[in-house]
């Protein structure tokens, strides 16, 4: 089976300064994988460039395959096609992934009629609004004819992510990119998303790149680990080997952070 | 407790601002309406000589006559339609060269926006009345038309250059991002984001320069580089009256009493106009 995103020698730069260097690892449909790393050690970035949406001033080198066209050096205009069909990103911040002067609804009515006009669908206000009402159903959303009407700031964190994730699901991706979908959230809320974003990968049968800084989120999330460290590749493998047998010295105190705290919350209970 | 005590605040807050914006309302909306009405009536021809030369107030004359015998009352509502036209024609030129402009810049190279940004505060940093003397110099002569192109060009820098500082900030945002990934193309991104979220700050801005362009209007037409005459726009009549502000003040003080009138109402109309343009500002429902 050809990979669905397949990174090979992936490089960014900008200037002088190497921020990710010769990074691979692939990504088969309906493969659930997490890149994990501490901040700054590249792993947004690498979410970026595998969309081709790097800020101009970092330039990136080697090869970036996402459903089979290259995205490296590819032109804009190219990649607009490729966008929302392919891939699409949940950010860590609901608040700045929503425009706060726009309504809920028509949001993620947005994304639905990009979608229904390029599968040349019908994109009267009817079927647009019960498009939208469905995927507000699918992400749990409550009263979703208050929610449609609701300026962003109007509603809570959580309602806010779900509002995100219900906009990438609205573009019907191959591959769903979670950006720490829920640092910025409690960890009431926290757990909900993670099972809410678990349920649908499994019901939609998307891919899914995991980001995040938090080893015990990913790994209840994801099959497979890519641990980041410095702009490289540390570690990779199944959840299970690397939770039981960390290779590098990074790893290894991640996992140990993990259990520290773990074994903190039994000696509390 | 401090919740409570915010909320009390800012409720007060919306409270006078909406205050503001119906006082503005009908400053601005009464000089309009003498505006449009001088288009078919005036108490006299503003142009003909109705009277004696300097007569006081009275009910014939509501503003007196000036040194010429005209009806000082009829050249006001006339200045009113001119200072309109031109805060009118000087926005709609400065907003739509300067957020052209500022588009371009925010999403042009680095270079070519540091080329830009660098003109544009080049510029401001000229003054505004000296840059639409220039203008009005470097055309056929002085005339309505110019007045308004001068003024609106003289603008126009500030429009570009708050577009340019808004868009900014908007691409900035995780909410660009996502719409790209889902695939927008930047004309959509535009028209969809970013126009709508720099509008309220823009529109603000675009309100409080048609009350400079009044005012930048009036000294053109002191100087003699405004609309000639027959137009009585408020700046002439000001200059007109210098001469005898001793022995007839009214000629003064009248069409001054206009200038400072609609200029406030435009303010006042600005501060109410964001909180109607801004649903974050607006009460929560």
């Amino acid at each position: 089976m050809t990979p669905l995103l397949d990174i090979h020698g992936l490089s960014i730069r900008t200037g002088e300064k190497s921020l990710v260097t010769d990074l691979s690892f692939s990504l088969s449909p309906g493969e659930r994988l997490g890149l994990i790393g501490e901040s700054g050690s590249g792993k947004s970035l690498t979410a970026l460039a595998a969309i081709g949406l790097l800020p101009d001033a970092l330039k990136a080198s080697g090869s970036v395959r996402l459903d089979g066209r290259q995205v490296i050096g590819a032109r804009d205009r190219d990649l607009v096609p490729l966008r929302g069909t392919a891939a699409a990103v949940v950010f860590q911040e609901p608040l700045t992934a929503l425009d706060p002067l726009m309504k809920i609804g028509r949001q993620v009515g947005e994304a639905v009629k990009r979608r229904a006009t390029r599968d040349r669908g019908a994109t009267d206000k009817a079927s647009i609004t019960r498009k939208v009402r469905a995927l507000l159903d699918q992400v749990a959303l409550p009263d979703p004819d208050r929610i449609i009407n609701a300026w962003p700031h109007e509603i809570s964190g959580g309602q806010r992510q779900r509002a995100a994730i219900a906009m990438a699901l609205a573009c019907k991706p191959k591959l769903l990119i979670a950006d720490e979908p829920t640092t910025a959230l409690d960890v009431t809320t926290q757990a909900e998303i993670l099972a809410l974003l678990a349920r649908l990968v499994s019901e939609r049968d998307m891919a899914l790149l995991f980001i995040s800084h938090d080893l015990p989120v990913v790994a209840g999330a994801v099959d497979r680990l890519v641990v980041m460290q410095h702009g490289h590749i540390v570690e990779t493998g199944l959840v299970g080997d690397v939770f039981n047998q960390p290779n590098h010295p990074y790893t290894q105190s991640l996992v140990a952070a993990a259990r520290a705290f773990d074994d903190a919350l039994e000696i509390a209970e | 407790m401090s919740d409570t005590n915010t909320i009390i605040a800012s409720s007060e807050g919306r409270k006078r601002r909406s205050w503001t914006f119906t006082i503005g309302a009908i400053i601005v909306g009464l000089h309009l309406a003498i505006g449009l009405m001088t288009l078919v009536w005036t108490p006299y021809d503003p142009a003909a000589l109705s009277g004696g030369r300097l007569e006081a107030v009275s009910f014939l004359h509501l503003a007196g006559t000036d040194r010429l015998g005209r009806d000082l009352f009829s050249l006001i509502m006339t200045g009113s339609r001119i200072a309109l036209t031109v805060g009118t024609g000087a926005i709609v030129i400065g907003g739509l060269i300067g957020m052209t402009i500022g588009l371009l810049a925010a999403f042009a190279s680095k270079t070519l926006d540091d080329v830009l940004a660098a003109g544009l505060d080049i510029l401001i940093a000229f003054p505004t009345l000296l840059l639409a003397m220039l203008i009005v110099a470097a055309s056929d002569g002085a005339s309505l038309q110019t007045a308004i192109v001068a003024i609106g060009v003289a603008n126009s820098a500030i429009v570009a250059r708050l577009t340019r500082i808004l868009t900014k900030r908007v691409l900035a945002m995780d909410y660009i991002t996502a719409s790209r990934i889902s695939g927008t193309s930047w004309i959509g991104v535009i028209r969809i984001h970013i126009l709508p979220n720099i509008w309220p700050t823009l529109l603000v801005n675009l309100a409080l320069q048609f009350g400079l362009a009044v005012i930048a209007e009036a000294s053109l037409s002191y100087l003699g580089l405004g609309a000639p005459p027959p137009n009585a726009s408020w700046g002439r009549l000001l200059q007109e009256a210098q001469a005898t502000v001793y022995t007839a003040p009214i000629g003064a003080i009248a069409p001054g009493i206009a200038l400072v009138s609609l200029v406030i109402g435009i303010n006042l109309l600005a501060d109410g106009l964001r909180d109607l343009a801004d649903p974050t500002r607006r009460s929560r429902r």
